[in-house]
C-alpha cells in the first residue's frame, strides 16, 4: 500500500490537519475524515455535481480531486456557505422562497456552483444561470425554482440584502 | 376553527437543514466500529455459479468477511425472497434469493459480499474474489423471449411468460366491425430508471444490550422492509427497527424491498458490529429496479365525426428476470389506456415476459406514462385521418363532468371497480389550450415555417389512479412540554410531507406549525405503515391526520372545559392554548393540558377518559382517487441536428383540492422533467446477451436545466368525495403524459415531411433518421 500522506487544508475558514492515503477522494475526506457530511456523492464520475465544493473560491468535482490535491489550499462546502449557527443566506433564503429544492440531495453541489456564478457574474440572465446549472443534475424540481431562486437572490445581492 | 396554512403557499419546514448542510442521508450514519460492505456482482446476464473461492479475499488486509449465500443465517440463505405484491395471474411466481445460490440471471445480481473497514478495502477484496461461472443463453428482448424456442431466462422454466391476462369490456368485436374508420399503431416505449441523486444505502447494527437490530435504509417503504426483513431472519418484527432518515428523492425504485437490505442486516448480525453499504451509481444502473421495454400493437375503431367505437390490442411487458412487485406495471397500464375518453368496448391482451435484465416494479408513472402515450398516439392517428383538429377530436369523445362518478368498465388495481370519482376533463383541456396560446400557433408555426425553423404543438390527456391503500396512518400527540409529536408510516423523499401534514395538523389541532415535531418513516414511531408509492400520501396520511387531529381536539376541549370550569361550548383553542371565551377568559396550555391526561397516581380517571392526550388514525380509503390533466408542448426541431427544443410547456392539472401548492406545482414541474427524460433521452441500453451498456451519466441522458422549460400551470381542482380533504395524489401526474406530447409536438413540427413516430425516446439520431428516410435532405439539397 502506498505510503500516507499528512496534509493541511483550510476548510470554511479552519486549518485542518490529517493524514490520508493518496486516493482518498476529496469528497469522502471531507464526508468521512471531517464529519462534513453536507457535500454529497451522488455518481462518483463527475457528471452529476453534487459533490461540488469551492477549492479556493472555484467549483470542483470532490468527487473526482483527490485528498492530496487541495493540501495548502482552502475549500469551503455547504457548510460554510451561510452566515452560521444554521442561519441561511440570501441565496438560501431564496432556495426556500421558491422551493428550489425537495430532497435537497442535489442542493449543496447547486448552492456551491450558483454561489461561484453570483461572485463572477452579480447579474446573470436566466439562459447564463441555466447555462451554468448544467453541470448540476436534479432529479426532483425540474430546475425551475432553483433558476428562479438565483434570480431572485441575484437581485437582492445587488440590492444589497446582506 | 382558523384555517391558516391549508390551501396556503407554506415554505417547507424540511428546508432550512437541507440547505446547511444538517440533512442526515443514511451515508450520514456513522457508528464507532462500524464497517464497510461492497457486493461481488454477476457479469453475466445468465451463467451457472460453478464454484467461489473468497480464500484470497479473506487474507487480504482490513477485510474482516466475505459472505456466500451458506454464510447467511436461515431461512435467508435458502429462501426466496418474499414477494411483496402477489396476483393470481403471475404463472411465474420467481423472485431472487438474497445471496445468489447457484444461477445468476442478470448481470449485477448479488453473488457474495465483502465486509471490510473501509469501502477501499472492500472494493480491493471484492476484485480478489474468484467466481467460476459457466455462462448460459440470455434473453434480452422482451418479444423474442416470447418466441417459440427462446433460451429461458430461468434454466429451470419451460419459458418467459411470467404472466398473461386480458382486460376487456363491451363488445369489441361489433365496435370493429361495423366502424366507418380503423386507425392502428404498433409502439416502443422505454421508461428508464428511477435515477434518485442519491443511491441506495444500508446502515444496520445490533445492539447487544437491548437485542434491537436497527436498519436505516434509503427506502421509501419502511415498514414493508420490517416486515420482509422478520421474515428473512426469522426475527421478531418487535426487535426489528427500520428508519428511512432523509432520503435523497425515489421515485420508485426505493419503493420495493432488496436483497442489499436483508444482507446487510445479516451481516451485521454476524460479525457483531454495524455495517455499512452504500450503493454507488454503476451498482445502481445495474441492480436498482428500472421501467423498461414496453410494445404496444392497438387499433382504434371511430365514427365519421371521430367518436370512438372501440378500441383492443395487445401489449407485451418486459419484467426482467424477476417479479418482486407482481404485474402491477403492466396491469395499471392496462386499466390507463381508457383515459378520459367515452370508450364503449375495449380489450388488451397483456403478456409479460421475463428476461435476462434487471427486475422492473414502478418509477414515477408506473405503466401509466405507455398507457397515456398509446391512447394519445391513437387519439392523433384519428385526428390526422380525418383531417380534425387534435383538440376537437379530444373534446368529442371526453366524459363530461355530470357523468361522474363514471364506471369505465373495468378493475383497478386496487381490486376496487375503475370508477371516476371526480373531474372536468373538458375544463382542464380548454385551461391548458389557454396558457399555451393554442388559438395563436397557426400564427406562429407559419413564420416560423416562414423563417425556415420547424415548431410543433402536441397535446396530451390522462386520467391517473392516485391514493391507493391499504392505509397509512398518523398518530398526533401533544406532550408535556406543549409540543404536538406526530408520527406517520408515510416517508419523504422530497415530497414535503412534513410540511403538508403540519399545516393540516395546526389548523385542526389549533398550534403553531413550529411547534409540530414530526417522526417520518420510523417503524418504532407508528405500529403500521405502507409508505410512498402510488402519489398515496397526501390521501391516505393527509386525511390521517386531519382525523388525528379532530380527535384530540376534541380531548383538548373536553379537559379544557374541566379544568377552566366553563362548558365545553365556551372554549376555544389557539396557538396551542385552551381559552374560555366567558369571565376573565382564563387559558390553559397544551402542555399542562397533557399532564392532566396522565390523572394522578393512585387517582381514578373520570369516567370514560383515556390517558394521554393523543390519538392515532388510519384512514383506509374505499378506492383510488383520480387525478386528471392536459398537458399541451410547443416544441421546435432543428431538422439538421434532429435537437428538440421545448419552447413552452403548459399543463393544467386536477389533483383535488391542494393543500399547498407551492409544493404541488414542485411536483408538477419535476414530473414534467422526469417525462421531458423519458421522451427524448433516457434510454437503459441492453446487448443481446443483455449486458447493459448505458452505465454512466454520460451514456444515460439526464434532462438537464437547459432542457426543461418553466411550466405554466393551472389548477383544475375537483375535490374528492372519498377522503375527508378531498385531495388527489399529485407526484405523478407531471410525468404521465409529458412523452405523449412531446412526440406529438415532434411529430407536427415535422409535418412538411409527413413523418410519424410510435416511440420513446425520440433521440435526435431517431429524428435524423426519420427525416432522411423521409427524403428531408434530398429535399434541402435540391
Amino acid at each position: 500500500m502506498i505510503a500516507k500522506r499528512n496534509i493541511s487544508v483550510e476548510v470554511n475558514g479552519a486549518l485542518r490537519q490529517a493524514e490520508v492515503e493518496p486516493r482518498l477522494t476529496l469528497a469522502d475526506f471531507l464526508r468521512h475524515t471531517l464529519d462534513l457530511t453536507g457535500t454529497h456523492v451522488g455518481c462518483e464520475h463527475g457528471v452529476c455535481g453534487a459533490c461540488t465544493v469551492l477549492v479556493d473560491g472555484r467549483s470542483a468535482r470532490s468527487c473526482l480531486t483527490f485528498a492530496v490535491q487541495v493540501d495548502g489550499r482552502a475549500v469551503t462546502t455547504i457548510e460554510g456557505l451561510g452566515p452560521g449557527a444554521g442561519g441561511l443566506g440570501v441565496l438560501q433564503e431564496a432556495f426556500q422562497r421558491h422551493h428550489a429544492l425537495q430532497c435537497g440531495f442535489c442542493t449543496p453541489g447547486m448552492l456551491t456552483t450558483l454561489t461561484e456564478l453570483l461572485n463572477d457574474n452579480p447579474d446573470p440572465t436566466e439562459d447564463e444561470v441555466r447555462e451554468v446549472i448544467t453541470g448540476n443534475l436534479c432529479r426532483c424540481t425540474g430546475y425551475a425554482g432553483i433558476v428562479a431562486a438565483a434570480l431572485d437572490a441575484a437581485r437582492r445581492l445587488r440590492e444589497g440584502e446582506a | 376553527m382558523g384555517v391558516k396554512h391549508f390551501g396556503a403557499r407554506v415554505a417547507r419546514l424540511e428546508d432550512p437543514a437541507l440547505l446547511t448542510g444538517r440533512g442526515r442521508y443514511v451515508d450520514d450514519v456513522n457508528i464507532p466500529g462500524m464497517l464497510h460492505a461492497c457486493f461481488v456482482r454477476s457479469p453475466h446476464g445468465h451463467a451457472l455459479i460453478q464454484s467461489i473461492d473468497a480464500g484470497a479475499a479473506r487474507q487480504m488486509p482490513g477485510v474482516h468477511a466475505v459472505l456466500t449465500a451458506d454464510d447467511l443465517p436461515a431461512p435467508m440463505a435458502g429462501a426466496r425472497m418474499p414477494m411483496l405484491v402477489p396476483n393470481a395471474a403471475i404463472a411465474a411466481l420467481r423472485t431472487q434469493h438474497c445471496l445468489a445460490r447457484d444461477e445468476v440471471c442478470y448481470v449485477g445480481q448479488t453473488v457474495a459480499v465483502v465486509i471490510a473497514e473501509s469501502r477501499y478495502l472492500a472494493e480491493d477484496a471484492v476484485a480478489m474474489v474468484e467466481v467460476d461461472y459457466d455462462p448460459l443463453p440470455a434473453v434480452s428482448d422482451c418479444r423474442a423471449a416470447l418466441e417459440p424456442g427462446a433460451p429461458t431466462a430461468h434454466r429451470d422454466l419451460p419459458d418467459n411468460l411470467a404472466s398473461a391476462f386480458r382486460q376487456s369490456f363491451g363488445d369489441v368485436d361489433a365496435a370493429f366491425a361495423g366502424a366507418p374508420h380503423v386507425f392502428r399503431e404498433s409502439l416502443f416505449q422505454h421508461r428508464g430508471g428511477g435515477m434518485a441523486l442519491e443511491t441506495r444505502g444500508v446502515v444496520a447494527h445490533h445492539d447487544r444490550i437491548t437485542d434491537l437490530l436497527t436498519v436505516w435504509s434509503a427506502t421509501q417503504t419502511p415498514h414493508i422492509g420490517r416486515r420482509m426483513i422478520a421474515d428473512l431472519l426469522g426475527r421478531s418484527p418487535e426487535r426489528i427497527r427500520v428508519i428511512a432518515p432523509d432520503v435523497g428523492g425515489g421515485f420508485g425504485p426505493k419503493a420495493i424491498f432488496y436483497a442489499e437490505e436483508a444482507v446487510i442486516a445479516a451481516a451485521a448480525l454476524l460479525l457483531g458490529t454495524p455495517v455499512k453499504w452504500i450503493e454507488d451509481r454503476r451498482e445502481h444502473f445495474l441492480a436498482a429496479t428500472q421501467e423498461r421495454d414496453q410494445h404496444w400493437d392497438v387499433e382504434i375503431a371511430v365514427e365519421a365525426d371521430g367518436r370512438i367505437r372501440g378500441v383492443r390490442g395487445s401489449l407485451i411487458h418486459d419484467t426482467g428476470a424477476f417479479v418482486p412487485w407482481g404485474v402491477i406495471m403492466p396491469y395499471i397500464a392496462s386499466a390507463t389506456m381508457p383515459g378520459p375518453y367515452v370508450l364503449p368496448a375495449y380489450q388488451l391482451d397483456v403478456k409479460v415476459a421475463l428476461t435476462n435484465k434487471v427486475a422492473t416494479t414502478p418509477v414515477r408513472g408506473a405503466g401509466r406514462p405507455q398507457a397515456v402515450f398509446a391512447m394519445e398516439r391513437l387519439m392523433d392517428r384519428v385526428a390526422q385521418g380525418l383531417g380534425i383538429d387534435p383538440a376537437e377530436v379530444r373534446r368529442r369523445n371526453f366524459i363530461q363532468p355530470e357523468q361522474m362518478p363514471y364506471a369505465v368498465g373495468l378493475i383497478f388495481r386496487d381490486g376496487k371497480p375503475l370508477v371516476y370519482d371526480s373531474g372536468d376533463y373538458p375544463k382542464a383541456q380548454a385551461e391548458a389550450l389557454t396558457l399555451a396560446d393554442h388559438a395563436g400557433f397557426p400564427a406562429r408555426k407559419a413564420a416560423a415555417l416562414k423563417a425556415g425553423r420547424h415548431i410543433g404543438i402536441g397535446i396530451a390527456n390522462y386520467v391517473e389512479g392516485t391514493g391507493l391503500g391499504p392505509f397509512e396512518g398518523v398518530t398526533v400527540r401533544v406532550q408535556q412540554n406543549g409540543k404536538v409529536l406526530v408520527a406517520t408510516g408515510a416517508t419523504n423523499q422530497g415530497q414535503g410531507t412534513r410540511t403538508t401534514l403540519s399545516q393540516i395538523i395546526s389548523d385542526r389541532l389549533g398550534c403553531r406549525i413550529e411547534d409540530i415535531e414530526m417522526s417520518i418513516g420510523d417503524t418504532a414511531a407508528i405500529a403500521n405503515g405502507v409508505g410512498a408509492f402510488a402519489s398515496r400520501q397526501a390521501v391516505n396520511a393527509g386525511s390521517s391526520a386531519a382525523m388525528a387531529a379532530e380527535v384530540v381536539r376534541a380531548r383538548v376541549v373536553q379537559l379544557a372545559a374541566r379544568a377552566l370550569g366553563v362548558p365545553e361550548a365556551e372554549v376555544a383553542i389557539e396557538d396551542g392554548k385552551a381559552i374560555a371565551q366567558s369571565g376573565n377568559r382564563p387559558e390553559i396550555g397544551f402542555g399542562d393540558l397533557a399532564r392532566l391526561s396522565q390523572g394522578m397516581p393512585g387517582f381514578s380517571m373520570a369516567a370514560g377518559d383515556m390517558p394521554g392526550l393523543e390519538h392515532t388514525a388510519y384512514f383506509t380509503p374505499p378506492q383510488a382517487s383520480y387525478c386528471s390533466g392536459t398537458h399541451v408542448v410547443e416544441a421546435e426541431v432543428d431538422i439538421m441536428t434532429g435537437g428538440v427544443r421545448l419552447l413552452t410547456y403548459s399543463v393544467a392539472h386536477d389533483s383535488g383540492t391542494i393543500i399547498n401548492p407551492l409544493i404541488v406545482d414542485g411536483q408538477v414541474q419535476g414530473g414534467v422533467a422526469h417525462g421531458i427524460g423519458n421522451a427524448l433521452m433516457e434510454f437503459m441500453k441492453y446487448d443481446e446477451n443483455a449486458q447493459p451498456v448505458t452505465t454512466t451519466f454520460a451514456d444515460y441522458l439526464m434532462p438537464m436545466a437547459t432542457d426543461v422549460p418553466t411550466c405554466r400551470i393551472a389548477h383544475v381542482e375537483s375535490p374528492s368525495p372519498l377522503n375527508p380533504l378531498g385531495v388527489k395524489g399529485a407526484g405523478e401526474g407531471g410525468t404521465i403524459p409529458a412523452a405523449a406530447a412531446i412526440v406529438a409536438a415532434v411529430e407536427d413540427a415535422l409535418s412538411p415531411f409527413g413523418i410519424r413516430f410510435s416511440e420513446t425516446p425520440l433521440t435526435p439520431e431517431r429524428i435524423v433518421e426519420a427525416l432522411t428516410v423521409a427524403g428531408a435532405y434530398k429535399r434541402a439539397a435540391s
